[in-house]
């Protein structure tokens, strides 16, 4: 069995969560936070992981690589609010065994 | 005033086929929508992606579905009230709602079904100090008469279609157009990059990118912006009359949220699977804006329990009538507007 993988989320408020997070469940981190509920329902994942709206961006705040981004996730944050360097759509980002350890804080509302 | 049986408040697939349930129980329906299209998220957010689970469908684009939907409710003649966000609801003394838009619309009605997603899809505010301050006064986040930018310094931000599609209008219509945007790729439709680059290279509209607007000036009028170029620490003050950012839409729970409907997680409470009826009496609350234990955000849910809403409605309306539910390929579809769907019949012939 795949082994869980420990993620720190830090949510809107700036309080920091560490969880848990499965890698064998076809999940990504939009999904993540939604499943511990650390962003109200409706404010996060609005267009349900498409990369059609900005609700799931996040800080990455640790080293990892991860996937490059792609041309839609590139767009989309490219008209966001509050997007800095380390921007990335959650939604565009699976849980796997590489992101042990990664710590990425939640971006305010839009 | 308009008159309706069901006042349907989100023109998305649950509302749609709310149309149709209803129409089948001989009620009429009437649909309002902050957007100026039918279809909700689907026609404003993915239009061109596939849906891989409405029952029937192996696949099915967004944009088809909400096509296919219009069709079989034509039938059944609905009204629209579109391009407009429902405001107020008041309760009449005979049990009846009147709920008025931002535009004035008043519509009467015996039942209110909130079919309303996300919420209404209102323009994104980019976190500019000051921006809220000049709202009207030269600050728009949207564009109802272009004509205002007549003769008009007009700077657009933003890189998706209304972003290039309003700079190639206002060309044609301000003094100066300029087109602002955080990266030097556009992602609207291939030829509206084009017509963008042919009024560029003809000095018709002022391409700043890759940059982004940082600050307002004005006291009583937007006077001019403050540009910073990526990668720049000074920023550019530029003299405008007009500072439109077209950076999307995104959905907002809304003035529903104060119709005194009991609201839990942005979104409506209905403490039932029976009929999915709010707190309020006559009010019920369909697809993805209602919530109860077991929810499911999914189209085909919506479908369900618009089904099960027009039921309740009917008993509502009718409470001294004894209604059996009659199969579509036994009662066949009988439009408001005289069509008449129905199974051919058997041919009854004897073998000699």
């Amino acid at each position: 069995m795949a082994q869980d993988i420990n993620i720190t989320i830090v949510d809107r408020a700036g309080e920091q969560h560490l969880v848990q997070a499965p890698t064998d469940m076809n999940m990504n981190l939009m999904e993540l936070v939604r499943s511990y509920e650390l962003a109200p329902e409706g404010t996060i994942g609005i267009c349900g992981g498409m990369a059609m709206c900005a609700s799931c961006q996040c800080y990455v705040n640790s080293q990892h690589s991860l996937p490059e981004k792609s041309e839609e996730e590139e767009a989309m944050l490219s008209e966001a609010f509050n997007v800095r360097e380390n921007s990335r759509l959650g939604c565009q980002i699976p849980l796997t065994e590489d992101l042990e350890g990664l710590i990425v804080s939640l971006a305010p509302e839009e | 005033m308009i008159q309706t049986d069901i006042l349907i408040i989100g023109a998305g697939p649950t509302g749609l086929f709310a149309v149709f349930e209803a129409g089948l129980l001989q009620l009429k329906c009437h649909i309002i929508d902050a957007l100026p299209m039918p279809g909700g998220q689907l026609s404003e957010l993915y239009p061109k992606k596939p849906i891989y689970d409405i029952p029937g469908f192996p696949e099915v684009l967004a944009g088809d579905l909400v096509d296919n939907l219009m069709e079989q409710i034509k039938p059944f003649e609905p009204g629209f009230t579109l391009g407009e966000r429902a405001e107020t609801i008041e309760k009449q003394a005979d049990g009846s709602f009147i709920v008025t838009t931002d535009k004035g619309t008043a519509h009467h009605t015996k039942i209110v079904a909130i079919a309303g997603g996300l919420g209404s899809f209102e323009p994104k505010k980019p976190p500019i100090e000051g921006l809220e301050r000049l709202e009207d006064k030269g600050v728009a986040y949207m564009i109802k008469d272009p004509e205002v930018y007549r003769d008009q310094k007009v700077l657009i931000a933003g890189g998706g279609d209304s972003a290039l599609d309003w700079s190639i209008f206002l060309a044609e219509v301000a003094s100066e157009v300029t087109l602002v945007h955080r990266r030097n790729e556009f992602r609207g439709a291939l030829d509206s990059v084009e017509k963008v680059q042919e009024l560029k290279n003809m000095g018709k509209i002022k391409l700043i990118t890759p940059a982004e607007i940082v600050g307002v000036h004005g006291a009583d009028r937007l006077t001019a912006v403050d540009i910073l170029m990526a990668g720049h620490k000074e920023v550019i003050t530029q003299e405008v009359d007009a500072f439109i950012p077209l950076f999307g839409l995104s959905p907002k729970l809304g003035p529903i949220a104060n119709w005194g409907i009991e609201i839990e997680k942005n979104a409506i409470v209905v403490d039932n699977t029976l009929d999915y009826m709010t707190n309020v009496p006559g009010i019920y609350a369909i697809g993805d804006v209602n919530t109860y234990p077991g929810k499911l955000k999914l189209i085909l849910c919506g479908f369900h329990e618009a089904t099960l809403m027009c039921q309740s409605a009917y008993q509502r309306i009718f409470p001294e009538k004894r209604y059996v539910m009659k199969y579509t390929t036994v009662g066949g579809v009988t439009g408001f507007d005289g069509s008449k769907k129905e199974a051919p019949k058997a041919v009854v012939k004897k073998i000699e």
